[in-house]
């Protein structure tokens, strides 16, 4: 028998803003614990919320990005649960009349095909605390930080309009390229910054009647959501199949252990209990506000990547790569436009440098290696002052700290030699010092001579201590030995 | 000194006639020696107040100092107050000590009042007789066997046994009004948004209001003066100048049209009550205002509604006290369920639990509609019966309260008798409008309120009818026996 699988997201996407949805207090990632909540953070008995402005213009820019109606008036509701992350005792959140409504999202496929994901609707809310239940509490106590309490943050909840993990994928990584492309967050997903929630259900292939879903809370890195669904998609056909049925449950995946397991059933669910809060008053947005942030929207990903092509002449599959996230195609941007090349600042951003942030974990935000470098280094592989394999050296310097392209190449003497003169008198040199390999070649069959070069370049490369110009010297070469013949 | 007027006090503090400090300590005296009887304050701050007074002399002497400059007042012990301890009547708050002063404290500081102590008051403001609170009851001056009303009825017994000539109190359902009538003093509570809510230990944040008490309507015009301002850290204070409510106190009430609902005058109401109530009408009637009988039609259905919504908040606005930040917490848990589930059963008193269940059933999945919805469009009907009501009258009046003070420990077992002592001061809450209880006789040697509704932010014209009222009448000053 063969299945169908239906996968819905909500995504829990953090707000760039510089201080929390109610209250003053600052959302920087990283302080000791405990030192970024106010007493509004804290619900100290009689303190009170009031909404930052900018979290609100924040989800109204999501709203338009996807296209989605802006709810004129929305409103705050509480979400009624005790947990020690969550100080009032509920959640100041969204559920009758969310900020955005309805929006759609175009994903890109590998096979090239393309395909739209409905948005049902993104509201804002606040984040909780965090429960720490290792490092320094023995084993009768946990740790509560609530410098993240009251963060604000917009969850997207998708339409079941996925039907693999794959999909999945794409429309999780689009939404992180829109909103990092429309700079209300900053997309580091190590630090919480987006958490998707998959809901997942199989059904007999075609057939019309969902199955029963379950859901994944809280994944916070792709490679993890995808392994997710894969393994509770399978979970899900093996319990069928075993004539078993699938119980409707929120659960967890460990990332690191490769675990998933129950949380909770739906019999154990919460009631919320949601009502409006009434220490906020309704929110009101009116056509001007609406109309002038749509002016100021920053450049969508899928522009931005028909630009490129455009713009840098590149091909639709390198665009897209490059816009996909904005601090990339920010990073590619400011590195073109230093050094006038847009195809090798494509390649070196998609790969040398890609290659060496994905292996030790780190954002294109927090490369050592500054776009500015990165030109520079550009700048003498164009004008054949190093050689590809120099630059890969020069490169690792950069990222060791060691200074400009200019600067290492200078200090590790790089420098490539192409004048012809010195190369010239090097090439000659070498066919001086080695003519039993000279009269070889010279008896060698033509057809075969060319494999014969081999050998004379790497004599003269070692001579030149690697710097000689290899373009030119294969020009010379092949002019000496002809003289020869 | 006790039986000055704060308009009064103002006079001699700015004349010098006499220091704040002496005033300061000749309140601390009082509270001192008389309060043992009545349980009023819960906490007196001397060594502040005085501090406060000696600096308020100085501002005085400086000149130019603000009218409350110098005057002693209480507040409710509602209201946070930095580095005092603010316990909401409550054992789950015993302890706590806020580092930040509600905008209300903040506002009378600046003036320079002098602050002597916090009043006693029913549980998180829920109770309607005192009887609620974890520092006990609080006895009626005018008759200790019998309740001051509540929940603000420390405040109210301190103003009427003269331990502080004003105090500030809250109304989430007649909080104000209801022991302002059952102790003889006069209390306004604003319209919804006039007084910052900021650092008020929230009961129902759509309902409450703080506001002022003292004897006169006069008085209650100074302490408002400064109690109101717009505050952007209450998001429902609203943006809107504030009066000067001394200025319009000696209008004339001449073509003032005073409607009289009939709904407020029906079964269960005191005989006694009645008289008095019709009386004061009367007495403004031969002032030159106009009598008009109307009706709010859906004043019964006040009490009801009110007891869906006002829970139903304060089941979300409790939940903050589980334990784990501040405020009392169990000994010896022995995991997170229990710390929460004992915390709060050893915290919270027997009427406060009893409303964070009702609030918790009507808010619950498949009873949502059934109650807190229903209350919702219950709540708009009394909203509409009063702006109808005032297309053609000026102000409303009616009975504070049903009858004068009962017997402490008379209606503590029986909930619903309770909460009908707030029969006809509910439905001001649930519209958002003002309302002020004035005295207006005696009954049983009780005091009996006569009630004064106005439109939105109408204060002024309330405070200028009360105040007319006491130009004609005694009932204001009169004094428990024992006091003067």
């Amino acid at each position: 028998m063969s299945w169908d699988t239906v996968i819905g997201l909500e995504i829990h996407v953090q707000l760039a803003t510089k201080t929390k949805i109610f209250s003053g207090a600052s959302t920087a990632y990283g302080a000791e614990p405990n030192t970024q909540a106010c007493a509004i953070d804290l619900a100290m008995p009689g303190t009170l919320p009031v909404l930052n402005k900018q979290a609100v213009n924040y989800a109204i820019m999501f709203g338009l990005a996807i296209d989605a109606e802006i709810g004129q008036v929305s409103a705050f509701e509480r979400k009624n649960y005790f947990y020690p992350d969550l100080p009032k005792g509920y959640q100041t959140t969204q559920l009758e009349k969310p900020i955005v409504g309805r929006g759609n999202v175009e994903i890109q496929l590998a096979d090239g095909s393309s395909k739209i994901v409905r948005i049902h609707h993104a509201h804002l809310e606040e984040d909780a605390g965090k429960s720490l239940h290792e490092g320094n509490f023995n084993s009768s106590f946990s740790g509560i930080d609530l410098n993240r309490a009251g963060t604000p943050l917009i969850e997207i909840v998708s339409e079941p309009d996925m039907s693999n993990a794959e999909e999945a994928i794409a429309f999780a990584k689009k939404i992180h390229s829109i909103v990092t492309s429309i700079g209300i967050c900053d997309g580091e997903m190590s630090q919480g910054s987006m958490r998707f929630d998959v809901n997942v259900s199989v059904k007999p292939s075609g057939s019309d009647t969902l199955g029963t879903r379950t859901e994944t809370k809280n994944l916070n890195s792709f490679k993890f959501m995808e392994e997710a669904i894969k393994r509770e998609v399978a979970r899900q056909i093996d319990v069928i199949e075993d004539g078993g049925t699938i119980a409707q449950e929120t659960r967890l995946y460990n990332g690191e252990t490769k675990v998933a397991r129950s949380m909770r059933s739906k019999e154990e669910a919460n009631d919320y209990r949601y009502f409006p809060c009434p220490d906020l008053l309704p929110v009101v947005v009116s056509d001007e506000q609406v109309e002038e942030l749509r002016r100021n929207l920053p450049e969508l990903p899928d522009a931005r990547q028909a630009r490129f092509v455009e713009q840098y002449e590149l091909s639709e599959y390198d665009a897209g790569i490059l816009s996909s996230d904005a601090a990339m195609a920010n990073y590619f941007e400011t590195a073109t436009s230093a050094c006038k090349n847009p195809k090798l600042a494509a390649n070196w951003t998609m790969g040398e440098l890609s290659a060496r942030l994905n292996s030790q974990d780190l954002s294109i935000g927090n490369s050592p290696v500054s776009a500015e470098q990165l030109a520079g280094l550009i700048v003498r592989i164009a004008d054949n002052s190093i050689s590809g394999k120099m630059a890969k050296e020069v490169f690792e310097a950069i990222w060791d700290g060691e200074g400009s392209a200019d600067e290492i190449i200078e200090a590790r003497g790089l420098k490539q030699v192409s004048d012809s003169g010195a190369l010239e008198q090097m090439v000659v040199d070498v066919l001086t010092a080695n003519q039993a390999m000279v009269d070889d070649y010279i008896n060698t069959d033509e057809a075969k001579r060319k494999k014969k070069l081999g050998g004379f370049m790497g004599k003269i490369m070692q001579a030149s201590k690697g710097q000689a110009n290899p373009q030119q010297v294969n020009q010379i070469l092949a002019q000496k030995l002809n003289e020869l013949l | 000194m006790h039986n000055l007027t704060i308009a009064e006090l103002v006079k001699v503090l700015q004349s010098k006639e006499f220091t704040s400090v002496e005033l300061t300590q000749h309140f601390l005296d009082r509270i001192g020696s008389l309060d043992s009887a009545y349980n009023a304050v819960i906490t007196v701050t001397a060594e502040q107040a005085l501090k406060a007074a000696a600096a308020a002399d100085q501002r005085l002497a400086a000149g130019n100092a603000p009218d409350l400059c110098g005057v002693p007042i209480l507040h409710k012990d509602i209201f946070c107050t930095d580095g005092v301890r603010t316990s909401c009547g409550s054992k789950m708050l015993d302890n706590f000590i806020p580092p930040y002063n509600a905008t209300v404290v903040e506002n009378f500081e600046q003036a320079g009042a002098v602050v002597l102590g916090k009043t006693n008051m029913d549980e998180f403001a829920m109770g309607s007789s005192n009887e609620t609170s974890f520092y006990g009851p609080v006895k009626n001056p005018w008759a200790t066997d019998s309740v001051p009303g509540g929940s603000s009825g420390g405040s109210a017994a301190a103003v009427a046994a003269r331990l502080a000539p004003g105090a500030t109190a809250t109304d989430t359902g007649g909080s104000i009004r209801q022991p302002a009538a059952l102790c003889g003093v006069s209390g306004i509570k604003p319209t919804y948004g006039r007084v910052s809510r900021w650092g008020m230990i929230a009961f129902a944040s759509s309902l409450d209001q703080g506001g002022p008490m003292a004897r006169t309507a006069e008085d209650c015009a100074l302490l408002l003066n400064c109690m109101a301002s717009y505050d952007d850290k209450d998001s429902t204070c609203i943006d809107r100048e504030v009066p000067d409510y001394t200025a319009t106190l000696n209008s004339s009430v001449k073509g003032l049209r005073i409607g009289v609902p009939k709904e407020y005058f029906s079964e269960g109401l005191h005989p006694g009550t009645e008289k008095a109530v019709r009386s004061a009408l009367a007495d403004l009637e031969a002032q030159g205002a106009e009598l008009v009988e109307i009706s709010l039609p859906n004043s019964a259905l006040s009490v009801p509604a009110y007891y869906v919504i006002a829970p139903a908040e304060a089941s979300a606005n409790l939940s903050c006290f589980d334990g784990s930040r501040y405020g009392y917490r169990c000994e010896d848990p022995a995991d997170l369920q229990d710390m929460y589930c004992r915390s709060r059963a050893e915290g919270f008193g027997e009427e406060v639990q009893r409303r964070i269940l009702i609030g918790t059933y009507c808010l619950s999945a498949g009873y949502y509609d059934a109650y807190y919805g229903k209350a919702q469009q219950v709540r708009q009907l009394i909203q509409q019966d009063f702006v109808s009501a005032f297309e053609n009258v000026d102000l409303i009046m009616g009975p504070t309260c049903p009858s004068p003070a009962f017997k402490a420990g008379s209606k503590g077992d029986d909930p619903v008798a309770m909460y009908l002592e707030d029969i006809y001061t509910i439905a001001t809450n649930l519209a958002g409008l003002p309302g002020m209880s004035i005295p207006c006789g005696m009954v049983e040697d009780k005091p009996v309120g006569l009630q004064i509704i106005g439109n939105y932010f109408d204060e002024a014209r309330i405070l200028n009818a009360a105040h007319q009222y006491q130009q004609t009448s005694d009932w204001h000053t009169q004094a428990p026996e024992g006091i003067a």
